[in-house]
C-alpha cells in the first residue's frame, strides 16, 4: 500500500501530462502528417500558423478580445471583491454565488442566448462585444482568486489611512491596490486567459468576421487533424505555460507582503 | 465607513443583470412567449422534451455524467490523498501536473485526445508497429472516447476539491484513532473518509453539474449516436434552426443545473469553487 500510492500517482501525473507533452512534441515535427515520434524536427508547422494571414488575423482577435475581457473584468471584480471581503451585508455569500453564475450555467446556453441578443443588436463580430461578454465569463474567475488576496490585507492599514485623512480613492490608490498588487496581478492574467481559450460564446459571437483561435481550430478539427493545429495549440499551451510561472512568481511575492505585513 | 463599501459590488452586478440575465431572460421570454402560439406552449414543451431525440440525450447525459463523475472521482481521490499528505518538491510536482491542464485550453486538450485515439492516430501506430494489430482500431467517435476526454478535462477539479477538504482535515484525530488502537485501513475507512466525505460530496455534484452541461468534448470525440442535451440545443440552434426547441431544451438544461447548483451551495462554500480560494 505504501509503495502502490506513488506508482499509482506518478501514473496518472503522466497520462495527464502526456497528451500535452505530445502535441508539443508534434508541433515542432518535421514530417508532412501527423507520426510520433517525429523522425525530424523544424519550426515547418509554427511558421505556417504565424505566416498565414487568416492565422495572424484570429491572433490578433483574440488577444484584443481577451485585453478587453481582463480589463473589465479584472477592474469590475476588484471592487466586487472588496466589498465582499470589507463589508458585512447580509446574504453575501448568496450574492457571491450569483456572480458565479456564468461559469455553472452550461456555456452553450449562455451563448445561444448572447447570440440572440446580439444578433438583433448588430453586435455579433464585435471585438468590444465579445471581449465584455467574455469578461462575464472571466469574473468569476477573478472573484475567488481576489476574495483570498484581499482577505490578506490588513484591514487596520485601511483604518489608519482614513483615519489619518485619506480620501476613499486615495485608499484605493495609495493603500489597497499596492498591497493587493499581486493578486491582482495574477487575477488579470488568469481573466485574461480565460478569455484567450474561450471557444463556445466565441463560435456564437464571431461570425465569419472576427474568429478567435480556439473557433478556428474547432472549425479545422471538423475537417482534418493536420499538424498546423499542433502549432497553434503548442502556442496557447506555451501561454497557459507563461502565465502560471507569472502567477507562481507572484504567488512567491505575495506570500512575502503578507510576512512583512504580520 | 468601510462598511458602506458593499456598493462597490455594483459595476459586477450591472454587468452580469445586462450581459448574462438580460440576454438569457431575454431569449427564454421571446422564443417561448412572443414568438410561440400562447395557447400551444404547454404542449409545445412537452413534446419537445418527450420526443425521440430529447429522451435519448437525457438518457445519454446522464449515462456519461454519471461515468465520468465516477470515474474522475476514483482516479482523483488518491492523487488528492497523496497531495494532502506530501510537501516540497514532490508535492510542488504533482500539483504541476494537475494544473497545467487544468488551466488549458479545452479545446486543445481534446484535440490531444483526438490525437492519441484517431484512426492514425499514436495508440493506433504503437498496436500497428508492435503488431498487434492488422487495420486500425475506431478508438474515437464513441462514448468511451467521449468518457475518457472528458475525465481528463475534469480530474483536476475533482482533485483540487478533494484536496481543500483533506487538507483541512485534523491530523491529530488520526493520531488518536491509533492512540486507541485502530489499524491503518480503519482509521481510513472510520475517519478519514468520512472527514473527507464534504469534499468527495462537492467534487462530485460540481463535476456531475459540469459535466451535464458539456458540449466541446462530446461534440468533437463523440460518434454520430452520442449525442448529449448540450449538443442537441446547439443543433438545434445550427442545424434545423428551431429555436422553440432550443429554448425548451435549455430551460430543462438550465433548471436542472441551478437545482444541482442550489444543493452544492448549500453543502459547501461558494468560495472553494474550482478548487480556489482554500
Amino acid at each position: 500500500m505504501h509503495r502502490a500510492l506513488p506508482c499509482y500517482v506518478v501514473l496518472v501525473c503522466l497520462l495527464l501530462m502526456a497528451p500535452i507533452v505530445i502535441v508539443v512534441i508534434l508541433a515542432f515535427s518535421g514530417e508532412g502528417y501527423l507520426q510520433f515520434p517525429p523522425t525530424s524536427f523544424s519550426l515547418r508547422w509554427f511558421v505556417r500558423f504565424l505566416g498565414d494571414p487568416q492565422w495572424q488575423a484570429s491572433l490578433w482577435y483574440s488577444l484584443v478580445i481577451g485585453v478587453i475581457a481582463c480589463v473589465i473584468a479584472t477592474v469590475l471584480g476588484f471592487f466586487a471583491a472588496y466589498a465582499f471581503v470589507r463589508s458585512d451585508l447580509a446574504g453575501k455569500k448568496l450574492l457571491l454565488s450569483l456572480l458565479l453564475l456564468p461559469i455553472i450555467v452550461p456555456t452553450v446556453i449562455t451563448s445561444i442566448a448572447m447570440y440572440f441578443l446580439s444578433a438583433r443588436l448588430h453586435l455579433v463580430g464585435n471585438l468590444l462585444w465579445i471581449g465584455i461578454c467574455h469578461a462575464v465569463i472571466a469574473l468569476p474567475v477573478v472573484l475567488l482568486i481576489l476574495l483570498s488576496a484581499l482577505q490578506g490585507v490588513d484591514v487596520n492599514l485601511e483604518r489608519a489611512a482614513l483615519s489619518l485623512g485619506a480620501s476613499r480613492a486615495r485608499l484605493f490608490l495609495k493603500v489597497v491596490v499596492p498591497l493587493a498588487a499581486p493578486g491582482l496581478i495574477s487575477a488579470a492574467l488568469f481573466a485574461f486567459l480565460a478569455s484567450f481559450d474561450e471557444l463556445i460564446i466565441s463560435l456564437f459571437l464571431t461570425g465569419v468576421r472576427a474568429q478567435t483561435l480556439p473557433v478556428r481550430i474547432w472549425n479545422s478539427l471538423h475537417m482534418e487533424i493536420e499538424p498546423t493545429i499542433a502549432a497553434v495549440s503548442a502556442f496557447l499551451i506555451g501561454i497557459t505555460a507563461l502565465v502560471l510561472l507569472l502567477d507562481t512568481l507572484l504567488r512567491g511575492r505575495r506570500a512575502a507582503t503578507m510576512d512583512t505585513q504580520r | 465607513m468601510l462598511n458602506r463599501s458593499a456598493i462597490l459590488m455594483l459595476p459586477a452586478f450591472a454587468m452580469l443583470a445586462f450581459v448574462f440575465l438580460t440576454p438569457l431572460g431575454w431569449f427564454f421570454a421571446q422564443t417561448l412567449f412572443i414568438d410561440s402560439t400562447p395557447t400551444g406552449l404547454w404542449s409545445q414543451i412537452t413534446e419537445v422534451l418527450t420526443s425521440r431525440a430529447m429522451l435519448q440525450a437525457i438518457v445519454t447525459t446522464n449515462w456519461i455524467s454519471l461515468l465520468v463523475t465516477a470515474a474522475v472521482l476514483l482516479m482523483g481521490y488518491p492523487i488528492a490523498y497523496y497531495l494532502a499528505n506530501r510537501r516540497g518538491l514532490r508535492f510542488t510536482l504533482v500539483v504541476f501536473c494537475i494544473v497545467v491542464p487544468y488551466f488549458t485550453s479545452i479545446i486543445v486538450r481534446t484535440y490531444s485526445w483526438m490525437v492519441l485515439l484517431g484512426r492514425t492516430g499514436l495508440i493506433n501506430q504503437v498496436l500497428r508497429g508492435a503488431g498487434l494489430i492488422d487495420a486500425p482500431v475506431p478508438l474515437l467517435y464513441n462514448q468511451t472516447s467521449i468518457v475518457i476526454g472528458m475525465t481528463y478535462v475534469l480530474l483536476p477539479y475533482m482533485v483540487l476539491t478533494l484536496f481543500a477538504a483533506m487538507r483541512s482535515i485534523d491530523r491529530t484525530l488520526l493520531l488518536a484513532a491509533r492512540g486507541m488502537g485502530a489499524s491503518g485501513p480503519m482509521i481510513f475507512w472510520r475517519v478519514y473518509l468520512p472527514l473527507s466525505l464534504h469534499g468527495v460530496i462537492s467534487g462530485a455534484l460540481i463535476v456531475f453539474i459540469l459535466s451535464i452541461g458539456f458540449f466541446i468534448t462530446p461534440a468533437l470525440m463523440g460518434g454520430p449516436s452520442d449525442v448529449m442535451v448540450a449538443m442537441l440545443i446547439e443543433r438545434s440552434v445550427e442545424i434545423t434552426l428551431d429555436w422553440t426547441s432550443a429554448s425548451v431544451m435549455s430551460l430543462f438544461l438550465l433548471a436542472v443545473t441551478l437545482v444541482l447548483y442550489a444543493i452544492y451551495y448549500r453543502v459547501t462554500d461558494v468560495r472553494r469553487l474550482m478548487g480556489a480560494g482554500g
